[in-house]
């Protein structure tokens, strides 16, 4: 058992957090917003000189082999900024898809693009109706010669208003499984409507009618992909734990600030005991939210497949509760200036409030660990 | 980072679990599973098992004949020991007071007590609450008089724990009135024996004998079993409360209490189906264990940032409430799992099992009055708006 960073992980953090400092102050961050796209592609160029997009990438593959922790001490400082550059949905999920589903030469080319920060991909898997079940994919693959046609919709795609590629879960009629598809965003019959989404991130809606695509689109084997989108929405899961906790951390010391300087009744706000009690419950969801981050981003490189789900329900569960607890009661202790959107607490409120609602709400991750202490029976 | 055993903790983790198998009475490890209530000799088999193989002074310096165990290996040995049935060590000797007098007593104190301690010699009570200070503790009353080389004292103490089993008290006591009301405590150790105690047995909601009242008529304490300044005792009593409370999380008994949950709900069937497939209990079930899990975590983590210092910061508190709050969880829990077989009340008999044959189902036996019991677990300790208090003050700053 060990609670430490390595060097190489202390220094990770360092640069991000200077980088943070340098370039991502409130009134920088709004100029981004108000941009066409959302997103800075000279913030992402820093992010890929410190070595961000080669991070999750195997070292085989041309990457830095970082793993779940590494991801971990990333996501965190991101959240900490609110950082808007599409990190978690073009590089985190898609290199876990890679990783886990494609051939040895598929790997090989799709890294380097994406270790560059070159080649945008994101994960077009989420459909209508579908909600948060995993396996339930209903965009079909028919098959056409040698290759395929893909029609149906995915909504919410993180990063799919900017990807250059995108990995499309879909089914062959007849197969068990779904299957990955690679997609370039501009292939004929592919229309995308993109969104700024409720906490200024952006994605997309993507309809697919009948997009024609060749055998080597399939990414790794057909009817086979389940496996590695479970382990991808799993290291997904583990980085947003990770993000929610570097922004309730943050949230959390702006709101004890403001009860400190803020004054009623000639005293500061932070001398009711009323208001005390909850910023205490608020520290206390925001520490257990750290070790279960802690807990989830220490559980995705388990090759125990079952093991690493319990761990990253478990985690998310307690994450997903915390950012609705901490989130709402930093808005309430606020008061009327927290429901404003000139103060940065809105902005955390609503960026944990999307994590809480994203790849897995809190009674779906409940189940599925409650599924797990079934199956333990 | 890395929140698996290394190599060596698992081999310490198998010597422990191999150690507890082989010498741990099975008959204690049946009352402490089925959750009855444990005599003194219970308790004190296993304190003098653990005391011969040196395993004892579980948190102890070895200087003091402590096992100079790691934060980890104390939380393996604590759930490990847990898991398989063992009793809980009494706090009040090992955990409270003796940290106190290795910090803060003379050599003669030390010479004298830790040895006592960790034989299980000398049991220890605790005398901090008195009717008229219960979360304001700071204004205790029980007065200590200095004439000549003894302290006399008068008063009363109360929610004395297992004190009908105790031969030594610790109490915080009046020594001056003068000033602010804390700088007028001392600390002493008294004998129980020394004529003036009375000790009066507090029947609680669960109709079971766990705390008492302790009475001081004229009681002579020699001035030696002072520990530390006169009117310092404030700092001593807040040093021993944090210890108390890093304990008081309970995460080893809160895991073996899970996972027989687990087993219940497996068993126990809700119109012809086992309980666990019951989705609404399933959540809670599931809510409880993960919550206990953060717990762990955070736990293992303040264990590990106190590594260097020797007494537990105001983190301690957080366990506290947290800890409190999963262990009323999990006794609602199972008396909830329990449903109508919650309702018998049955008085602790000799026989087991064998006193009540009609009993439907014997695993809920104590299921209801454990909830009842453990309504203190928020309560003692300070209760958990004090920690909030103090969390508030030491942590927040505000």
């Amino acid at each position: 058992m060990n609670f430490s960073l390595t060097e190489e992980q202390t220094a990770l953090k360092d640069s991000i957090g200077k980088f943070l400092e340098r370039d991502y102050t409130f009134d920088d961050r709004w100029k981004v917003i108000r941009s066409p796209e959302g997103w800075s592609r000279a913030h992402w160029n820093k992010l890929a000189e410190i070595g961000l997009m080669a991070l999750p990438v195997a070292e085989a593959d041309g990457g830095l082999g970082g793993g779940g922790v590494d991801t971990m001490v990333v996501m965190e400082q991101i959240g900490k900024g609110l950082v808007l550059e599409p990190y978690l949905g073009c590089v985190v999920l898609p290199a876990a898809l890679i990783k886990a589903a494609g051939s040895e030469a598929q790997r090989t080319s799709l890294s380097e693009g994406l270790a560059s920060g070159e080649t945008l991909y994101a994960f077009a898997h989420t459909e209508p109706g579908q909600r948060y079940e995993r396996a339930s994919v209903a965009l079909a693959a028919t098959p056409n010669g040698d290759g395929y046609v893909l029609s149906g919709k995915k909504i919410s795609v993180l990063g799919g208003d900017c990807a250059d590629v995108l990995i499309v879960s879909a089914k062959v009629p007849g197969d068990a499984e779904a299957s990955l598809f690679l997609v370039p965003a501009n292939a004929a019959g592919v229309t995308r409507h993109a969104y700024p989404m409720q906490d200024a991130q952006r994605g997309a809606d993507i309809e697919f009618a009948n997009v024609t695509v060749g055998a080597d689109a399939l990414l790794g084997t057909r009817g086979k992909a389940q496996a590695a989108i479970d382990y991808a929405l799993d290291v997904a899961c583990a980085a947003l734990c990770a993000e929610a906790v570097g922004a309730m951390t943050e949230l959390q010391k702006i709101t004890i600030e403001y009860l400190k300087t803020r004054k009623q009744f000639g005293r500061a706000l932070g001398t009711n005991q009323a208001l005390q009690h909850r910023a205490v419950d608020m520290l206390m969801h925001v520490e257990m939210s750290r070790s279960m981050a802690l807990e989830a981003a220490t559980a995705v490189d388990n090759p125990d497949a079952a093991a690493r789900a319990k761990a990253i329900s478990g985690a998310k569960t307690t994450i997903n509760q915390a950012c609705r607890f901490v989130g709402q009661n930093a808005v309430q202790l606020h008061g009327g200036i927290g429901v404003t959107h000139e103060l940065n607490t809105s902005h955390y409120f609503k960026r944990l409030t999307m994590i809480s609602v994203t790849f897995g709400d809190s009674d779906w991750h409940l189940a599925r660990y409650g599924d797990a202490l079934l199956a333990a029976a | 980072m890395d929140l698996r055993h290394s190599p060596e903790q698992q081999v310490f983790e198998k010597e422990v679990r191999e150690f507890t198998r082989d010498n741990l009475d099975p008959h204690v490890a049946r009352k402490v599973l089925e959750g009855s209530r444990l005599d003194r000799e219970d308790y004190l088999g296993w304190h003098r098992t653990l005391h011969k193989k040196g395993w004892v002074g579980v948190g102890w310096p070895k200087e003091f004949g402590g096992t100079g165990w790691n934060a980890t290996q104390q939380h393996i040995f604590d759930e490990v020991t847990a898991d398989a049935g063992a009793p809980q060590l009494i706090p009040f000797g090992l955990r409270m007071v003796a940290p106190v007098i290795m910090n803060f007593g003379n050599k003669a104190q030390q010479d004298y007590h830790l040895p006592k301690i960790l034989s299980g010699e000398n049991w220890w009570c605790q005398g901090y609450s008195e009717p008229g200070s219960g979360s304001d503790l700071a204004s205790v009353k029980c007065k200590a008089e200095l004439v000549g080389d003894h302290y006399i004292v008068n008063g009363q103490k109360t929610w004395t724990t297992l004190g009908q089993h105790a031969d030594w008290i610790f109490c915080l006591v009046r020594t001056s009135t003068e000033g602010r009301q804390q700088e007028g405590i001392s600390f002493l150790l008294i004998d129980m024996k020394t004529p003036g105690i009375t000790v009066r047995p507090i029947i609680m909601l669960d109709q079971e004998h766990e705390v008492n009242e302790v009475w001081f008529d004229d009681v002579k304490v020699p001035v030696t079993n002072r520990v530390g300044e006169e009117n310092k005792g404030w700092t001593y009593a807040k040093f021993l409360l944090s210890h108390e409370r890093t304990g008081i999380a309970g995460v080893g008994r809160c895991k073996r209490i899970v996972k027989r949950l687990q087993n219940v709900a497996r068993k126990a069937l809700a119109n012809g189906r086992p309980l666990i497939e019951d989705v609404r209990f399933r959540d809670r079930l599931a809510q409880v264990a993960i919550d206990l899990r953060a717990l762990e975590i955070t736990l293992l983590r303040v264990l590990d940032a106190e590594r260097e210092k020797r007494q537990p910061g105001p983190e301690a508190s957080l366990l506290k409430i947290k800890g409190s709050e999963i262990q009323q969880v999990l006794t609602e829990l199972t008396m909830m799992a329990a449903g109508p077989a919650a309702l018998p009340y049955v008085r602790e008999g000799d026989n087991g099992a064998a006193d009540v044959p009609w009993l439907s189902d014997e695993s809920f036996r104590y299921a209801t009055g454990h909830y009842f019991n453990f309504r203190k677990t928020s309560i003692y300790g300070g209760s958990n708006e004090i920690q909030r208090n103090i969390i508030t003050q030491l942590v927040l700053g505000l």
